[in-house]
């Protein structure tokens, strides 16, 4: 295009030109040239020219004229200081007049420096709003106007945009803001790493990147097509105005407006979701374009591109239809009809279609992108060990499909879907069940995963009192970011464990986090332990069951040895390892989840709370009897002399009854074997002499066998 | 338990059979069947205090040892056995009460045995027949011991042997010890309005290892010495039938026969032997007491020198 025709086209659109008001003056030689130069439309320039020569005519010419200005500004090594920068002050004339603004005179923008002396002031700012007064007011209206008003020092100028002296018509391809230059001028402040990307809240992320690669990015920077939208194209160029501003090109309500500027008739092409107007009518009722087509990403975003179920299930609906590698290609349109999905055309999934080939689906190059739509949950699948094993192309890796399935997908409320709470642990045991393939991988502590929580409270719970509330494998370990317990950032790493299981029981962790076991009240290098090391992972049981009870005391001791050790030698402790719960275990005393350091005075221990924490169980208990040594040991003379000095005492009696009666015994016995002889000698002797005489003899019973014979 | 006293008042049959003046040491037709008379050395009272002492202390020794010995997996099981520590620990409590009714009959008959029999304390103390250790048993004991190492005859006993007297105290400081101790465990809030806290940790060590002293001491020594001393080997009978063989005293309380023959009162001290079936009854009785005793001992050693922890 050449600059003549601009010109002339300027010349012949007075409403865009520049108003040329009183006090602007215009150049002559400017007014020679474009009469020179425009000769095509001749009638309009004459026009125009009387009028500027009218403008010229009526002024005085005035000091500070461009010679004035240039003779100074035309030294190229004309500098000035702000604050520590060196700016430069040169003004290249022979530029300026090649500019869009060449027709005005130096004052007519730096209007306070009409008349001035020489040398001058630094100028005041230039006001752009005395001619583009419908731009200025737009921009002081705008986020970045609102932004300069508040003193933001990031916050853009006319100038920012639209350079200075050197300012060009829009539609000079060298211009900043130019269709093809727009988004690299936006792009300034918009992109990754600017001062404005990283200090103001911004809710996209890699706008410039997005945009450049979104079908609107590619047709205006690829394909040169400077009708292809850029950021002006929708965000407007100085009405700028956040998405949340009812006034607002982007906001919800306006944005079908702004995208169908462009695509006027797209409803045609979305003929499944509107019925023609609605989408302008009453865009709150309906998906706005974005929700689809995300801002900035537009190519990622599948179309429908007018292709209808039915043209894909003209082949699909074949139940013998079959890939050259032999996977079975049949849809059950049922399936799709009863899925989550049913809403959504075979093409949003299967992207890439085209619908002017025979087979619309030849074009197709990837797999289904489910983070198209599921972006989030998609970037919690990559950060998933799952996700990982499936980056690192571990052909285990579960992947959505594996977990979801691919055309029946149903709702996790849906009782049918296998993401149904009740559905979970069968789920998930197809992998990690023993035997299983993520259950060979494993290395760890867990086994019979699946089974044990089966028989837990929590299996329990949800498979045989089916309470889909029931916390399950997902609870737990998240339903797509699964991490293994030893990552900090797992949901079942240790230091995450109390808020994970606070999820559901939350009054727990509100007890535990003030208890001495938290970490927020022990700072210590032992570990401290959280919810599974006394409940364990997976085979939790019911804390109001007796077998838990007891174990529990063996999970307290593994930590609190002595202290175990020696309330096991109480009457308390000996009652607990016959088995039996009556007694006053750990936790009756030192309670459960709000267990503190005994000089807490919230302590059930505490000397204002121990005689009720006695009570609980003695009635009628005072603060004496409050003094029992609930684990004494008779082992520690230091700390308990008196219990110390009894043991002994009793043992030495004991050991010297013993010794002396078992003395006492060793030596009788040789004795009294004699004795035993002599004794069956009398009776052999007693019994052949009865036998002798032929007496009828006395009882058998050599005990009761009198020798009678010796009485009198 | 053998009374402090000799009691030589012999009622009932044996007084019977006695103004019958049938001669000693002549049989006496019973059932068809020839039987000598035999030595009544316990009253039928002594013989039923026994008995109960018996009953009570290994119950107590059964149902005690479960908690002493809780570490062990028949502690549980006999706890389980006995319906629970709950249900044990009333038991024990039950025979506890026995023990200490026991304990105060005998006292009680001490004392109208004293009335009746018109004689002083100091008599009834320091006589010839009574349970305290005297200069006799001294006399016997330094005799014993020389015969023991083949240095003398066998010492001429009397009605009460020193370590007979010794087992009779034994008990009678047990009771003292374990019972208190006990009481003090049974009825913790009252005792500590007058005791320290920490004297119920005290009492209960003291209470375990008199108890174990005791047990111990009943089912070895005291089964040995009146048992299973070869001469007398598998059981004496004699504390709960109350009679004893002529000969077995001549044999075994030589001075006791002679003082009684000297003062011609053996006569009064004859009596028919129990009928079979009360014998039979009191030797199953005797054999139950003996087994639980032994295998109350095995399960002590089990527990202290092979699951100790």
């Amino acid at each position: 295009m050449s600059k003549l025709r601009r010109i002339a086209e300027e010349v012949a659109r007075p409403q865009t030109r520049p108003e040329v008001r009183p006090g602007v003056r215009m150049k002559p030689w400017t007014q020679t040239r474009h009469a020179r130069l425009s000769p095509a439309l001749f009638g309009a320039l004459l026009m125009g020219g009387i009028v500027l020569l009218l403008a010229a005519t009526a002024h005085a010419r005035a000091i500070g004229d461009d010679d004035t200005c240039l003779a100074c500004h035309s030294d190229k090594t004309m500098t000035t200081k702000h604050g520590k920068q060196t700016v430069s002050l040169f003004v290249d004339g022979k530029k300026f007049s090649a500019f869009v603004h060449a027709a005005l005179s130096c004052t007519g923008c730096h209007a306070d420096l009409e008349g001035k002396d020489i040398p001058h002031e630094t100028p005041a700012k230039v006001n752009c709003g005395t001619c583009h007064a419908d731009e200025f007011a737009k921009h002081a209206k705008s986020l970045h106007g609102k932004a300069l008003a508040r003193g933001d020092a990031l916050a853009p100028r006319c100038y920012s945009c639209h350079g200075n002296h050197d300012i060009l018509p829009i539609k000079d391809p060298r211009s900043p803001v130019a269709p093809l230059k727009v988004p690299f001028t936006c792009g300034k402040c918009h992109q990754e790493g600017t001062a404005v990307s990283k200090t103001r809240n911004i809710p996209e992320h890699d706008i410039l990147e997005n945009f450049s690669e979104s079908i609107h990015g590619q047709g205006l920077l690829k394909r040169g097509l400077t009708v292809a939208p850029n950021c002006a194209s929708c965000h407007t160029a100085h009405s700028i105005l956040p998405h949340t501003d009812p006034n607002s090109s982007i906001a919800r309500k306006n944005i079908a407006t702004t995208c169908t500027k462009c695509h006027s008739q797209i409803e045609q092409v979305h003929r499944k979701t509107i019925r023609g107007e609605l989408w302008e009518k009453q865009a709150n009722v309906l998906p706005a374009c974005v929700d689809c087509h995300q801002p900035h990403k537009i190519r990622r975003v599948f179309y429908a591109q007018g292709m209808a179920d039915a043209d894909c299930l003209r082949c699909h609906s074949n139940e013998k239809l079959k890939s050259s590698d032999g996977r079975i290609l049949f849809v059950k349109e049922s399936d799709h009809a009863a899925s989550r999905h049913s809403k959504i055309a075979c093409s949003q999934c299967h992207s890439e279609v085209n619908s002017s080939h025979v087979r619309p689906c030849e074009t197709i190059t990837k797999k289904v992108d489910c983070t198209s739509c599921h972006a989030e949950v998609g970037q919690l699948y990559q950060r998933s060990i799952h996700g990982q094993l499936n980056a690192k192309a571990n052909p285990n890796a579960p992947t959505c499909k594996d977990c979801h399935g691919t055309h029946r997908i149903l709702g996790k409320r849906d009782p049918e879907s296998v993401s149904f709470p009740t559905k979970v642990p069968d789920l998930c045991a197809r992998c990690h069940q023993e035997g299983n393939k993520a259950a060979v991988a494993y290395k760890g502590q867990q086994h019979e995963i699946i089974g044990h929580y089966n028989e837990s409270i929590h299996g329990k719970g949800l498979l045989k009192s089916g309470l889909t509330v029931t916390a399950t494998c997902t609870s737990c370990h998240t339903a797509h970011r699964e991490l293994p317990a030893s990552d900090p950032e797992s949901t079942v790493n240790r230091k995450n464990v109390p808020a994970t299981c606070g999820v559901c029981h939350h009054g727990i962790e509100e007890q535990f986090v003030d208890s001495v076991h938290s970490v927020s009240v022990t700072h210590t290098d032992k570990q401290l332990p959280v919810c599974s090391d006394c409940h364990t992972a997976h085979t939790i049981q019911r804390a109001d069951q007796d077998a838990f009870k007891l174990e529990i005391m063996n999970k307290c001791g593994r930590c609190h040895e002595k202290i175990a050790d020696t309330y096991f030698e109480t009457y308390h402790g000996k009652v607990s390892r016959l088995g039996y719960t009556q007694t006053a275990k750990c936790f009756d005393c030192h309670g459960s989840h709000d267990i503190r350091s005994v000089n807490d005075p919230h302590s059930r221990l505490s000397r204002a709370n121990v005689l009720t924490t006695c009570q609980k169980c003695h009635a009628g208990a005072t603060r004496r009897f409050a003094g029992y040594l609930t684990h004494a040991t008779h082992h520690d003379p230091q700390k308990y002399p008196w219990l110390f000095w009894t043991f002994w005492s009793m043992t030495a009696l004991l050991i010297g009854t013993f010794a002396i009666s078992g003395i006492h015994t060793l030596l009788w016995l040789p004795r009294a074997f004699q004795m035993r002889r002599e004794l069956k000698a009398e009776e052999a002797a007693e019994r052949l002499k009865n036998g002798a005489n032929g007496a009828d003899g006395a009882s058998g019973d050599a005990k009761q066998n009198p020798s009678s014979g010796e009485e009198h | 338990m053998p009374a402090p006293t000799q009691d030589h008042d012999i009622r009932g049959k044996a007084a019977a059979i006695a103004s019958t003046e049938t001669p000693v040491g002549e049989s006496v037709i019973a059932g068809g069947k020839q039987r000598a008379l035999e030595y009544v050395r316990f009253r039928p009272l002594h013989r039923a205090l026994h008995a109960s002492m018996v009953v009570s202390f290994i119950t107590l020794a059964l149902t005690g040892m479960t908690l002493k010995f809780s570490y062990t997996a028949w502690a549980s099981r006999l706890s389980r056995f006995m319906g629970g520590f709950e249900s044990a620990g009333f038991i024990h409590r039950s025979a506890a009460f026995l023990m200490f009714t026991v304990f105060t009959v005998h006292i009680v008959d001490l004392v109208r045995t004293k009335r009746r029999e018109k004689v002083s304390w100091l008599k009834m103390l320091f006589g010839a027949d009574s349970m305290l250790l005297n200069g006799q048993d001294l006399r016997e004991f330094i005799a014993t011991m020389k015969w023991f190492v083949g240095a003398g005859q066998r010492p001429r006993y009397g009605r009460w042997t020193y370590w007979e007297k010794f087992d009779y105290f034994a008990v009678f400081w047990g009771v003292f010890v374990i019972g208190l101790t006990g009481l003090t465990l049974w009825f913790p809030i009252f005792f500590t309005r007058l005791l320290p806290g920490w004297f119920l940790n005290v009492a209960t060590i003291i209470h375990s290892d008199e108890a174990l002293l005791a047990t111990g001491f009943i089912f070895t020594v005291h089964f040995f010495n009146t048992h299973l001393r070869p001469e007398k080997f598998p059981m004496d009978t004699t504390v709960f039938t109350g009679h004893m063989p002529l000969a077995e005293l001549k044999r075994d309380k030589p001075r006791e026969y002679d003082e009684l023959v000297a003062k011609g009162e053996l006569q009064q001290h004859l009596a028919e032997p129990q009928p079979l079936v009360v014998v039979k009854t009191i030797r199953v009785f005797a054999w139950i007491a003996l087994g639980t005793g032994f295998c109350i001992v095995a399960a002590i050693i089990y527990a202290m020198i092979f699951a100790y922890r």
